[in-house]
């Protein structure tokens, strides 16, 4: 797939290029660019917008979780990335499945991801393969269920 | 680091528990701190105290209603909380906010920048037992949320900035008490100065203490003057400019040695710079003008317009009753708080609700490299990097 003429996001074009299969939808909106990726790709792809010079990706601002339920698939982890050097943002999408809420974590890629994937964990309930502590950290320790889900009601259960 | 030989074995290393009560945890924040003697062996930050659920009480408001929540998030820098979530809102909805309230925004923004900085620099300092910075920088503190008062009625918790512009017209001699602290303010910080800036017991406190290089800021996400005292030369008012930020001529900060002498001068840099950005907002806005955007369905009518036209009550009962739903959709907006980069990731799912709120909190993540700056350093350490962190426990948690 060649570039599309008004496509601004260098992010999009390099990964059209270099990996135009992983590329499972993109979401051009409000001049934001949107990369939707598979599970198993998240962190090459990672790594790829990171590490590659002309993208230079160091930078994770935030990750983000969205609860669509009833909808399938349930959550979406959303990972904005930020290049200083270039002033470019692009946001990488992953859905994953309400039964199968696990994704690799990206803590080898940018250590900041450690906090917002505890978060993530302690309020969706969503687990990150490979991350140094996965424990709560906003609510106490011995707290039962993930609050931001929206089956969870905003006055809680007590 | 030495190891004391004791009659059982060898000494072991003390857990050390500080906070969530303390005083210069700067709020409910814990430490679990590993000693052995003075010298920081790991430190863990605990946090999760002051835990109110904004993000999930956002998703139960509509998007007007939830800017008062938004207040409370970084409760030293309110008004940096409501532009944020106003200007996501407005990307969202695709609207377009007239210049003056973008100056307006601007001004009120940059006191708040003021406001917060002279809070971090009187608790740093009275943390590092410089105790008359602390009643100086509230007095100049106090001048400035009278202003705020005059403006919005409130002294803290303004919440003045609405979607599409501002809540109300700001009162017409407002300008002459923001001039009165705008002449006042620099001779202000040169008195700080002269406290701490040569002072020998502050320099042997904060140089070389909690330093962070480059690399490990950017890593740890680190933003505002933790990136910036570091060398980093990023700020998100010029890398991706917002209200009008590209029509104001001010210069970023930018100091090298990554250690807590180095964000003191930065934040110090930083307050100087407000004024600039202040004097110049003053002479843009225009005397007369809208203070919000006309945007039928959106923006509440005047009470005039509301009292005198059918489709003024009818949009006015809608807009009230039910609310005013944006294109689905997402938005990541970003601005530049006192603290680092602040930003709102807001999800609209067609409805008068916002489908998903999430505050990206500088201080959250600031807070991480907390073990990286007091690590191997002693236990008096710990205090000057908490305090040159300048975290608010209310964004940590929200």
């Amino acid at each position: 797939m060649e570039a599309k003429a008004n496509e601004k996001s260098l992010a999009l074009q390099k990964l059209r290029e270099r990996e135009p299969q992983t590329i499972a939808e993109v979401i051009e909106s409000r001049g934001e660019t949107t990369v939707v990726l598979a599970r198993r790709d998240l962190v090459r792809i990672c790594e790829f917008l990171m590490q590659d010079q002309a993208l230079a990706f160091d930078f994770l601002s935030d990750i983000c979780a969205v609860d669509r339920f009833p909808m399938e698939p349930r959550f979406e982890v959303n990972y904005h990335l930020l290049s200083m050097q270039r002033r470019d943002r692009v946001r990488i999408k992953v859905r994953l499945s309400g039964s199968d809420a696990v994704l690799p974590s990206v803590t080898g890629i940018w250590p900041t991801a450690n906090w917002h994937e505890r978060e993530i964990f302690d309020l969706f309930g969503i687990r990150f393969e490979g991350h140094p502590d996965l424990t709560r950290i906003l609510m106490p320790d011995d707290w039962e269920g993930h609050p931001l889900r929206k089956d969870y009601p905003v006055e809680g259960y007590r | 680091m030495a190891t004391l030989e004791t009659q059982s074995g060898p000494a072991e290393p003390m857990i050390l528990n500080m906070g969530p009560q303390h005083p210069s945890t700067h709020g409910v924040l814990r430490v679990i701190l590993e000693l052995d003697g003075e010298v920081v062996l790991k430190a863990k930050p605990v946090i999760g105290y002051l835990h109110t659920g904004i993000e999930k009480s956002c998703e139960s408001k509509t998007y007007s209603q939830a800017i008062t929540l938004t207040d409370r998030i970084d409760y030293l820098a309110p008004l940096s909380n409501n532009l944020c979530y106003c200007l996501a809102a407005e990307k969202l909805i695709g609207l377009e906010v007239p210049k003056r309230a973008q100056y307006i925004r601007v001004l009120l923004t940059e006191l708040t920048r003021i406001t917060s900085h002279l809070v971090w620099l009187g608790t740093h300092a009275i943390d590092l037992g410089a105790m008359s910075v602390f009643l100086y920088s509230f007095r100049e503190r106090e001048e400035i949320m009278k202003i705020y008062e005059y403006v919005s009625g409130q002294r803290m918790m303004t919440s003045y900035f609405r979607i599409g512009g501002l809540a109300l017209e700001p009162p017409p001699d407002w300008l002459d008490r923001v001039r009165r602290v705008v002449e006042n303010m620099p001779g202000h910080i040169d008195e700080y100065e002269n406290l701490l800036t040569k002072n020998r017991i502050w320099e042997a406190r904060t140089r070389g203490v909690g330093v962070l290089s480059a690399k490990d800021a950017i890593a740890m996400g680190a933003s505002g003057p933790m990136l910036r005292g570091s060398g980093v030369n990023y700020d998100t008012r010029k890398a991706f400019p917002y209200s009008s930020y590209d029509e104001f001529d001010f210069d970023i900060p930018v100091q090298t040695a990554g250690d807590c002498y180095a964000r003191y001068l930065v934040r110090i840099a930083e307050m100087r710079e407000s004024l600039k950005i202040v004097k110049q907002a003053m002479e843009k806005i225009p005397p007369s003008g809208p203070f919000r955007a006309e945007a039928p369905g959106i923006i509440p009518p005047s009470r005039e317009e509301m009292k005198t036209s059918i489709e003024g009550l009818i949009y006015h009962f809608k807009i009230f009753t039910e609310g005013f739903a944006p294109p689905p959709g997402e938005v990541y907006q970003a601005v530049e708080s006192p603290r680092g980069e602040l930003g709102v990731y807001m999800v609209s799912d067609g409805s008068p609700k916002p489908y998903r709120v999430h505050f990206r909190a500088p201080s959250f993540v600031n807070l991480q490299s907390l073990p990286l700056l007091c690590e191997g350093r002693l236990l008096a350490d710990v205090v000057a990097c908490i305090g040159t962190t300048d975290i608010v426990l209310g964004e940590v948690d929200r």
